[in-house]
């Protein structure tokens, strides 16, 4: 090979690696948009715990490699099975031993179920998440809150009543009962 | 010989067809008479009412909602949960099979919603009426 042809191959290699590191940017979680704007959100969402959205962030990814059918059955009766990664590990067990009381509603389990599905939601729960706080809805975290703000959502879409309520995560993302919320395939309905 | 053959085939056929049984697996007729000889020990019991039970499903009990709050006054159509709005299957076992097919979730149901239908368990009589009333829904 020529000196030549080794540059031109050199030269090739960076333009590929270039567009390589392009395009896992472009499909990289929308939180790295946020952490490039990190200043803006810390200011507003305060700093007075360590990590993004004042430490209420949620896990990475939220839905663990492995599910549980107990888990998956069980909490998909009345709404979908809200993926473990969206609230941290407190929230999970205080929301397991109020399940008679589960915002309205009696959802209790019988003791071995409650004990098994506390479990996989504890050992799955949010991974990013410094803050000492454990809210019992998902819409209350600082994480959401963040994402759902009248930047991001009209407030109009919130009284279509295909939408009906935060909790209904499904209007808009398609994928949510996989635990999948990729911004890509948000659909918000007209 | 052959009897003695036969009858042990049959006894072994049965062993087959008991463990191919899903666990726990009972038909709501057998789940009525559960509930049945529950409410036999109870004062005041009479005999299961399907009238009584469509009353009884179709009424409010102080609170906000009735049983046909989510399942609807036709049992044997879908409903919706008045809260969140996720579909419910039919409840009326003539048009939805799995229904009243394991106590297990027959005892976990009527806890949870006769608690939020009527702040309080539901007594034996209440829930072998409701389930009259369901097994004489037609499709």
């Amino acid at each position: 090979m020529s000196i030549h042809k080794q540059k031109t191959f050199r030269v090739l290699a960076v333009v590929l690696l270039a567009m390589g590191v392009t395009l896992s940017v472009a499909q990289a979680d929308d939180d790295d948009r946020d952490e490039r704007y990190g200043g803006r959100y810390g200011e507003k969402y305060g700093e007075k715990h360590s990590g993004k959205y004042g430490g209420e962030n949620r896990g990475k990814p939220v839905q663990p490699a492995q599910t549980n059918a107990k888990f998956q059955r069980e909490c998909s009766d009345c709404h979908i099975a809200y993926a473990p990664g969206l609230l941290p590990a407190e929230s999970w067990r205080k929301v397991m031993a109020g399940l008679d009381k589960h915002f309205g509603s009696d959802a209790s389990l019988d003791a071995q179920d409650n004990k098994e599905i506390t479990a996989f939601l504890v050992n799955n729960a949010s991974n990013r998440w410094s803050a000492s706080t454990a809210p019992l809805r998902i819409s209350e975290t600082a994480w959401f809150k963040r994402k759902h703000d009248d930047h991001e959502i009209s407030p109009a879409v919130w009284k279509n009543p295909l939408v009906k309520s935060p909790a209904n995560c499904a209007a808009c993302h398609p994928r949510a009962e996989r635990g999948d919320f990729n911004e890509h395939d948000i659909r918000i309905p007209k | 010989m052959f009897r003695v053959f036969y009858a042990s085939g049959l006894a072994l056929m049965a062993i087959v067809g008991l463990a191919a049984q899903p666990a726990f697996a009972e038909t709501p007729n057998e789940i009525l008479a559960s509930i049945q000889k529950e409410a036999s020990g109870t004062a005041g019991s009479q005999g299961f009412s399907a009238a009584r039970g469509e009353s009884f499903f179709k009424a409010k009990h102080g609170g906000e909602w009735s049983c046909a709050s989510c399942h609807t006054d036709n049992p044997a159509a879908p409903g919706k949960h008045a809260k969140t709005g996720k579909a419910i299957e039919p409840l009326a076992p003539s048009a939805n099979a799995e229904r009243f097919a394991s106590p297990k979730k027959v005892e976990k149901w009527f806890k949870r919603n006769c608690n939020d239908v009527l702040s309080r368990v539901c007594t034996p009589q209440e829930k072998g009426d409701v389930l009259a009333y369901l097994l004489a829904v037609k499709k």
